[in-house]
C-alpha cells in the first residue's frame, strides 16, 4: 500500500467511524490507546486514593508513640499496601496511562503498535490491583512492600500469595505495556521524525520502556522462586533449608531500583514538554536531556545493591554500588541544569501545570541531594531503614512522580477533555500539595538521623513532636486532593472549552482537535520545525499548520525497511 | 506467569486477523516481529535471573551440589537436547518452504518439529519420574525443577504456537510466501526456547 | 545606581557559600557521637550538607528569581529569546557535579577505609550455613545435621561488616559478644565468661567486636549513636566491631523489619568505666550462681524461654516495651510460636 493509498482510507475512514468516544468506550475492551490512556490514569489515581488512606492511618497511627489506632498488624498491612499500591498501582501506571495517551499523538501515528495487547495490558490491571487491596478484608500481605525472606515466609501464606500474585499479574503488564512504546517510539514516528526530533517525553519513554523489560522479568523470576518457597516448601530463600535469603534481595533490587526510575524518568519527560510550553522558551540542551535519560537508565541498571549496604554484600561490592549510585547524580544534574536554564529568561505563566512543573524541580532537588548522601556507603549505614530513607524515597517519588503527574494533568487535561480547569483550585490544590509534602517528609529526615527506625508502630516518645508535624503534613496532603477532584469533575462536565491548542504548544499533540478524534489525525501531520521551536517567529502554529500539511509524506520506500513494512500474516 | 508467556504472541496472531477482516483504517507497516523480538529479550531476562540466583547459589553454599544429591543420568537428557537442537533445524525448513509458497513442506516440517517438541516433553516426564530426588529434597534439586519445569512449559507454549500454525496452514491460502508472519514468530520462538535448553542443560547437567 | 550585574552574581555566589560552609558546621542535626567512628561518619555528613546546602540555595534561589523575574506580563503574548542550549555552560555543569560526587566518593572510601570496612575478616562474604527450623514454619525442608555444615569456618572467622581499625587488622578485639537477634529481643552472649544478658554491656575506650546472628527472620542491629547499622541475617555470620568513645546509655534498635512487634525490639547499650564493667560481669556470673538454673554454655538445646528468665527482670523494658507487651497479651494471634514464647518468658516484666 503506498502513502497516497494510506492517506485515501484514512480519509475515508473519517466517514464511517464516529469521531467521539461514548461513556461506556471507557468502561470497556476498548483498543484506542486514548481510551487505554485515560482508563489507565482514571484506575491508577482511584488506586492513589486508597493508597492514600492507607497512608493517612499510618501517619494517624503515629501521632502518638503508642500503638492505638490500629494494632500493629494492621499496621504492617498498611505499610505494605501502601508502597505496593502507590508504586505498582498509582505511579507506574499513571506513567504508563500519560504515555499511551500522548505517544502516538506526540509521534504523529493513529495509534499504538499493538493496540489490542495494549488494552489487554490495562485490564490486567484492575483485577490484581482490587485483590491487592481487597486483601486487607481478609489476610493482607504484612512484610512490606520489599518483602524480604525469611519474614515473608513466615508471616501469613494467604497475605503473601495474593501479593506474589498481584505483583505478577502488574509485572505482566508493565512488561506488555513496555514492548508496545517501544516498538510505537522506534518504528511508528511519521516519516519526517528522526529520533532527535521527538519530543522528549518519547525519549524518556524509551529509557523507561528499556528498563522495564529488563527489570521486571528478573523480578518475575524472583516472585516465582519466593511463591516455589512459600507454596511448596522449597527453600531458595530460606536459609532452613539451606537457601540464601541475600539472592532474594539482589533479584528483587535488579528491578526495583530501576523501578525508581521507571517511575520517574515518564516525569522528567513531561516536565520537558510542560517548562517550554509555559516558558515560552527552547528546551535547553535538547540532547543533553534527551541522552542524559538514557544515561540514567543504564547506570540505572548497575547500581541496585546500594539498598543493601548493611545487608550481606562484602565491601568491595558496597564500594562499586557507591561509585555508579553516585555517578547516576550527573546526568540528573544535566536535567534539572538544563530545566532551569529552559525557565531563565522565559515568559513564565505561572498557572496550575508551571506551578507544580517548577515545585517539582524545587522538591525533587531535595530528593536528589540527599539520594547522593545516601549512596556514600558510611553514611547510609547510619541511616540506612530509617525515617531518613523514608524522607528521601518521598521527596523523589512524591516530590518527582506525583508533582510530575499532577503538572501533567494540569498540561493535558485540555487535550485530553477539551476542557480548561478551574486555574483558582488549581493553584489551592499546589499550595496546599506544596505545604503538605514539606511538612510531612521534610522532619523525617531529622527522625531519621536521630534514631528513629522505620516501618515501625511504635517509637521512642521523644521522637513525638517531629512525628506529629508529618503527621499535620499528611493530613494536609490528604486535603489537598479534594480541590484537585472537584475541579477535574467539575471541568471535565462544565469546564471552560479549550480550543485546540490553549498553550500554544508545538508538539504534535497540539496540532489536532481537542479531543483528538478517534485516529488522532484528519491527515498525518508534517514536521516542519522541532518540538520546542518557540520564539523562533512560528505564530500560532495551530492556525498555520494547516496550510503546511501535505499527503507527500516520505519518498517511497524510503523510511521503512522493505520487510519491515510488510503487511498481513 | 506462564499466562504471560503466551499472550503476546496469541494476541498479535488474533489481533492482525481481525484487524485485516475489519480494514478500518490504514495498515501501517508490519511491526509484530519486532514486537516479538522486544518480548522474547524481555523473556530471556526471567531466565536470565533465574539462571544468576542458581550460580550465585552454587557460590555461597559451602558444598555444591549439596549432600545428598544424587549424580544425574546424563544419557536421557543428552538425546533429548539432541532431538530439541535438530528440530530447530527442522522447523527453519518448514519457514524455508512456506517462502517458497510450499504450504505441504510447511505442513511436513512444522509436524515434525511439533513431535519433536512433544518427544522432548515425554522425555523429561520420565526422567522426572525415575528421578532419586523431589523439589524438596535440597537447594540442587528445587533450583532443578523449577529450571527446568520452567522451561517445559514454555517447550509446551512452542508446541502449542506450532500446532496453531498448523491448523491455520489447512485454511486455504492463509500462509503463502507473502503473508506468513505466523510462521515465522512460531519459529523465532522456538529458537529460543532451543536456546535456553541449551544454557540450561551446560548449567544443571554438564556443570553439575 | 545601578550595581552591574556580574558583582550582584559575585555577591550571591559569596552569600551562597558563606551560608553553606555556615550550615556544614552547625547544622546540628546529628546526635551526639559516641566513638571514633561516629566522628568520621559526622565529619563526612558535615562536608555533604556543605555541598548540599550550597545546590540547594542555587536550584531554589533561581527558581525563585526566575519565577519574579521572568513572569509574563499582563497581555504579553510573545515568546522568550530562541536559545537552544550553551556547550560550553553544559559542559561545565556535567563536570561539576562529575568532579563533587568523585570527591565525596573517594572521601567516603577513605572513611569506610578508616572505620575498618576492609578489613579482610569482615570485608568478604563467608557464605551461608542452614540454620534451625524458622518459627511456625512444619518441617518443611530435611534438616541438615549441623555439625556438617560449614568446616571452612574454624580456621578464620570470616564475616560481613565493619571490622577492626586497619591498625588493628589481624589483632583480637578486646571485649567478644555474640549477638543473636531474634522476633522481638537481642540477646548478647559473652563468650569469655558465660553470661547471657538482654542488655550490652561493654567497657569504654576498648576495641568490641559483635558477632552478630539471626535466629528467624532478618534483623538489623543499629547503634545511632555510633553510627553503626549490620543486618543480622539467619544463615550468615556478621559482625561490627568498634571502640565506643564516652561513657553512657545508647539505645540499641532493630532497623529491619521483623514482624509486628519490630518497633518494641529495642534495648540499650551501657557504655562503662572497665571498673564498672568488670563488677557488672562479677554481678552476673553470681547471679547465675545463685539461680537454681545452671548455665550451660552450650545453648541450643535450650528453649527461648529458659534462655530469657535468666536476665527478664532487668532488662530495660521501657515505657513502650509495656505497651506492646501488654498488647502482645492481648492478641493470642501473634504470628509465631516463637513469639508466643518471647512473649510468655518476657510476661512477668510486664
Amino acid at each position: 500500500m503506498t502513502q497516497a493509498e494510506m492517506q485515501a482510507s484514512a480519509t475515508q475512514s473519517s466517514y464511517s467511524v464516529p469521531s467521539t468516544r461514548k461513556w461506556r468506550d471507557y468502561f470497556s475492551f476498548n483498543s484506542d490507546h486514548k481510551v487505554i490512556g485515560i482508563q489507565y490514569l482514571v484506575t491508577s489515581f482511584f488506586f492513589y486514593l486508597i493508597g492514600g488512606v492507607f497512608a493517612t492511618a499510618m501517619r494517624t497511627e503515629l501521632a502518638t508513640p503508642e500503638s492505638d489506632f490500629v494494632n500493629p498488624e494492621m499496621y504492617n498491612n498498611l505499610l505494605t499496601l501502601h508502597g505496593t499500591i502507590m508504586i505498582f498501582l498509582w505511579i507506574i501506571p499513571a506513567g504508563s496511562g500519560l504515555a499511551n495517551y500522548l505517544i502516538p499523538l506526540m509521534i504523529g501515528a493513529r495509534d499504538m503498535a499493538f493496540p489490542k495487547l495494549n488494552a489487554l495490558a490495562f485490564w490486567m490491571i484492575p483485577p490484581a490491583g482490587l485483590v491487592l487491596a481487597g486483601s486487607l478484608l481478609i489476610d493482607a500481605p504484612q512484610a512490606g512492600w520489599t518483602s524480604y525472606p525469611p519474614l515473608s515466609l513466615v508471616s501469613g501464606k494467604v497475605g503473601e500469595g495474593i501479593w506474589i500474585f498481584s505483583l505478577l499479574v502488574l509485572g505482566t503488564s508493565s512488561i506488555l505495556g513496555a514492548i508496545n512504546f517501544l516498538v510505537t517510539i522506534l518504528k511508528m514516528r511519521v516519516p519526517s521524525m528522526g529520533l532527535n526530533d521527538m519530543p522528549l517525553f518519547c525519549w524518556s519513554m524509551l529509557s523507561a520502556s528499556g528498563l522495564i523489560l529488563i527489570g521486571t522479568p528478573v523480578l518475575a523470576g524472583a516472585l516465582i522462586l519466593l511463591a516455589f518457597d512459600l507454596l511448596a516448601g522449597t527453600a531458595f530463600f530460606n536459609p532452613t533449608g539451606g537457601g540464601d535469603p541475600i539472592v532474594y534481595q539482589h533479584m528483587f533490587w535488579f528491578y526495583s531500583h530501576p523501578a525508581v526510575y521507571i517511575m520517574i524518568l515518564p516525569l522528567f519527560g513531561a516536565l520537558s514538554e510542560i517548562l517550554p510550553v509555559h516558558a515560552r522558551k527552547p528546551i535547553f540542551g535538547y540532547r543533553a536531556i534527551a541522552y542524559s535519560s538514557v544515561a540514567i537508565s543504564f547506570i540505572g541498571l548497575i547500581v541496585w545493591a546500594h539498598h543493601m549496604f548493611t545487608s550481606g554484600t562484602p565491601a568491595w561490592l558496597r564500594m562499586f554500588f557507591m561509585i555508579f549510585t553516585m555517578i547516576i547524580a550527573v546526568p540528573t544534574g544535566i536535567k534539572i541544569f538544563g530545566w532551569l536554564a529552559t525557565v531563565w529568561g522565559g515568559k513564565i505563566a505561572l498557572n496550575s501545570a508551571m506551578l507544580f512543573g517548577l515545585g517539582m524541580i524545587s522538591v525533587f532537588v531535595i530528593g536528589g541531594i540527599s539520594g547522593v548522601m545516601v549512596a556514600a556507603v558510611p553514611f547510609d549505614i547510619h541511616v540506612h531503614d530509617t525515617y531518613f530513607i523514608v524522607a528521601h524515597l518521598h521527596y523523589v517519588l512524591f516530590g518527582g512522580s506525583v508533582f510530575g503527574i499532577y503538572g501533567a494533568l494540569y498540561h493535558w487535561f485540555p487535550k485530553m477533555t477539551g476542557r480548561m480547569m478551574n486555574e483558582r483550585l488549581g493553584i489551592l490544590h499546589f499550595v496546599l500539595t506544596y505545604m503538605g509534602m514539606n511538612l510531612t517528609f521534610m522532619p523525617m529526615h531529622e527522625l531519621g538521623l536521630i534514631g528513629m527506625n522505620r516501618r515501625i508502630a511504635v517509637y521512642n516518645p521523644e521522637f513525638q513532636p517531629l512525628n506529629i508535624l508529618c503527621t499535620i503534613g499528611a493530613f494536609t496532603l490528604a486535603i489537598s486532593t479534594i480541590p484537585f477532584l472537584i475541579n477535574a469533575g467539575w471541568s471535565w462536565i462544565a469546564g471552560k472549552p479549550a480550543g485546540d491548542n490553549p498553550w500554544r504548544g508545538l508538539t504534535f499533540e497540539w496540532q489536532t482537535s481537542s479531543p483528538p478524534p478517534i485516529e488522532n489525525f484528519d491527515l498525518l501531520p508534517v514536521l516542519n520545525y522541532g518540538p520546542y521551536d518557540y520564539g523562533s517567529g512560528i505564530r500560532f502554529p495551530g492556525e498555520e499548520i494547516e496550510d503546511e500539511e501535505t499527503n507527500m509524506e516520505a519518498p517511497p520506500g524510503g523510511f521503512m525497511p522493505p520487510s519491515e513494512s510488510r503487511a498481513g500474516s | 506467569m506462564q499466562g504471560s508467556t503466551i499472550d503476546p504472541a496469541k494476541t498479535d496472531l488474533n489481533y492482525h486477523h481481525d484487524g485485516e477482516a475489519a480494514a478500518h483504517h490504514e495498515e501501517h507497516p508490519d511491526h509484530r516481529l519486532f514486537g516479538i523480538l522486544v518480548f522474547l529479550a524481555a523473556e530471556s531476562m526471567i531466565f536470565a535471573g533465574l539462571f544468576v540466583a542458581y550460580l550465585t547459589f552454587r557460590v555461597v553454599q559451602p558444598v555444591w551440589p549439596p549432600e545428598g544429591s544424587p549424580e544425574l543420568e546424563l544419557l536421557l537428557p543428552g538425546i533429548n537436547t539432541l532431538i530439541l537442537i535438530s528440530s530447530s533445524f527442522v522447523i527453519h525448513r518448514g519457514d524455508t518452504a512456506v517462502k517458497q509458497n510450499n504450504v505441504a513442506g510447511l505442513r511436513l516440517w512444522f509436524g515434525l518439529s511439533a513431535l519433536m517438541g512433544i518427544i522432548f516433553l515425554a522425555g523429561q516426564v520420565y526422567e522426572y519420574s525415575n528421578l532419586e530426588f523431589g523439589l524438596k529434597s535440597n537447594l540442587f534439586a528445587s533450583t532443578f525443577y523449577v529450571l527446568t519445569g520452567f522451561h517445559g512449559l514454555h517447550v509446551l507454549c512452542g508446541v502449542g504456537l506450532i500446532g496453531a500454525v498448523l491448523l491455520r496452514s489447512f485454511k486455504k491460502g492463509h500462509y503463502s510466501s507473502q503473508h506468513h508472519f505466523g510462521v515465522e514468530a512460531a519459529e523465532l520462538y522456538w529458537h529460543f526456547v532451543d536456546v535456553i535448553w541449551i544454557i540450561l542443560f551446560f548449567l544443571l547437567y554438564l556443570l553439575h | 545606581m545601578k550595581i552591574p550585574s556580574n558583582i550582584l552574581t559575585l555577591l550571591a555566589g559569596i552569600a551562597l557559600t558563606l551560608i553553606s560552609l555556615w550550615y556544614g558546621k552547625n547544622h546540628g542535626l546529628l546526635p551526639p557521637a559516641a566513638s571514633n567512628e561516629a566522628d568520621l561518619v559526622d565529619g563526612l555528613f558535615d562536608a555533604m550538607m556543605t555541598v548540599s546546602m550550597g545546590i540547594f540555595l542555587l536550584v531554589q534561589g533561581v527558581l525563585v528569581f526566575s519565577v519574579i523575574r521572568f513572569r509574563r506580563r499582563q497581555g504579553d503574548n510573545t515568546d522568550g529569546p530562541p536559545i537552544h542550549g550553551n556547550i560550553p555552560l553544559e559542559i561545565v555543569w556535567t563536570a561539576i557535579p562529575a568532579v563533587i560526587v568523585l570527591v565525596i566518593g573517594v572521601y567516603s572510601f577513605d572513611i569506610y577505609k578508616q572505620m575498618g570496612g576492609f578489613d579482610p575478616q569482615a570485608a568478604n562474604d563467608p557464605g551461608v550455613t542452614q540454620i534451625a527450623m524458622l518459627p511456625g514454619e512444619e518441617l518443611a525442608t530435611p534438616l541438615i545435621d549441623a555439625s556438617k555444615a560449614k568446616p571452612a569456618h574454624n580456621h578464620v572467622h570470616l564475616a560481613v561488616g565493619i571490622g577492626a581499625f586497619p591498625e588493628d587488622e589481624g589483632k583480637m578485639a578486646d571485649v567478644n559478644v555474640d549477638v543473636m537477634g531474634l522476633q522481638y529481643a537481642w540477646i548478647f552472649t559473652y563468650p569469655d565468661s558465660g553470661i547471657t544478658s538482654g542488655e550490652l554491656h561493654v567497657p569504654v575506650n576498648q576495641e568490641v567486636q559483635l558477632n552478630i546472628k539471626a535466629q528467624d527472620v532478618l534483623h538489623a542491629f543499629w547503634l545511632p549513636d555510633l553510627r553503626l547499622k549490620q543486618d543480622a541475617i539467619p544463615g550468615r555470620d556478621v559482625e561490627l566491631r568498634f571502640a565506643p568513645r564516652k561513657v553512657g546509655e545508647y539505645p540499641v534498635v532493630c532497623a529491619e523489619l521483623c514482624g509486628p512487634y519490630h518497633g518494641a525490639m529495642n534495648t540499650k547499650m551501657f557504655v562503662e568505666s572497665e571498673e564498672d564493667f568488670s563488677n557488672w560481669i562479677q554481678e552476673q556470673i553470681a547471679a547465675i550462681d545463685d539461680s537454681t538454673q545452671t548455665v550451660a554454655v552450650n545453648s541450643a538445646d535450650r528453649t527461648d524461654g529458659d534462655f530469657l528468665k535468666p536476665f527478664v527482670e532487668e532488662m530495660g523494658i521501657s515505657d513502650v516495651d509495656r505497651t506492646v507487651l501488654q498488647q502482645l497479651h492481648s492478641h493470642p494471634a501473634v504470628s509465631s510460636d516463637r513469639t508466643a514464647q518471647v512473649v510468655n518468658a518476657l510476661s512477668p516484666a510486664a
